[in-house]
């Protein structure tokens, strides 16, 4: 039988597979994509509350996995406008690469 | 359900490793839109079904493909061949396997088995009403940050070379030379 536990460790793995992503590779997109990967699994938490918890006829999980989705899309739009910015600019997409602040 | 379950979380898992660690772009961008594919599977095998339908046709339709033409715009297929971790990348290891240990030893001590058995359904028809009367102003608010986030991505990927001509001054000296001419 299948419960809120499991619904949640997925949701776990997942962030931590994102994060892993976000932390770890040195390319910008791919970065983008570990936190679209974050954002898909706080999606899933809500779902899973929303299923498993006792609420009769409320519909909070599901209207605020929505608008994740479409504030998500939108992240994901300026993030990638904002990648091709820095690749026309500084000729590479890596993100260990873009540090003239730094220096 | 427990055979969905398993067999749509066994793909996403798998496909979200091999999006985070393949080296090649484009296979790293195939793979997410087979994990976001997976997502919206599970979504369907717990009930929220427009829930995944909007997942799968945003996330693999929109998001995976914008990632695709990113990735051959910046030609990131091409630079196969620089190594593909940051230079401090134990230290991300470590928080990320911290971060899970963190939240898996949550969940198996604190979280209360809140089970209502009965299966519910979340149909566009509740989901329309709702949004309708009683989310009318996130939903007039998401429109708006959607209408900003268009033209913002549009003008920071607009290459900018009239703006700074026209900084420059040399628009007014090529409209001399032409009245000159």
């Amino acid at each position: 039988m299948i419960e809120l536990k499991h619904y949640l460790l997925v949701s776990a793995l997942l962030f931590a597979i994102g994060l892993a992503g976000v932390l770890m590779r040195r390319n910008s997109i791919i970065i983008l994509a570990g936190i679209e990967l974050m954002l898909g699994a706080a999606n899933l938490n809500f779902i899973a509350f929303w299923r498993y918890a006792d609420n009769s006829g409320s519909l909070t999980g599901v209207i605020f996995s929505l608008f994740i989705i479409a504030v998500s899309a939108a992240e994901a739009a300026v993030g990638l406008g904002l990648v091709i910015a820095i690749y026309r600019y500084f000729k590479t997409s890596d993100a260990e690469d873009v540090n003239s602040m730094k220096d | 359900m427990t055979a969905l379950f398993l067999f749509f979380s066994l793909i996403l898992i798998i496909s979200a490793i091999g999006a985070m660690s393949l080296r090649n772009l484009v296979h790293c961008a195939l793979c997410l839109a087979v994990s976001f594919a997976a997502l919206g599977g599970l979504f369907i095998t717990v009930g929220a079904e427009f829930v995944g339908l909007v997942q799968i046709l945003i996330y693999v339709g929109a998001i995976a493909v914008l990632i695709v033409f990113a990735i051959l715009l910046v030609r990131g297929s091409e630079i196969g061949k620089l190594p593909r971790w940051e230079s401090s990348w134990k230290i991300g290891l470590i928080i990320s396997i911290c971060v899970f240990m963190t939240i898996s030893l949550c969940i198996h001590f604190d979280v209360k088995p809140i089970i209502s058995d009965k299966p519910k359904t979340a149909t566009v028809d509740i989901i329309g009403k709702e949004l309708m009367t009683d989310y009318i102003l996130p939903l007039e608010v998401v429109g708006l940050l959607l209408t900003a986030a268009m033209i913002g991505a549009v003008l920071l990927a607009m290459r900018d070379r009239p703006a700074l001509v026209r900084r420059t001054g040399q628009i007014s000296g090529t409209k001399k030379a032409e009245a000159s001419r």
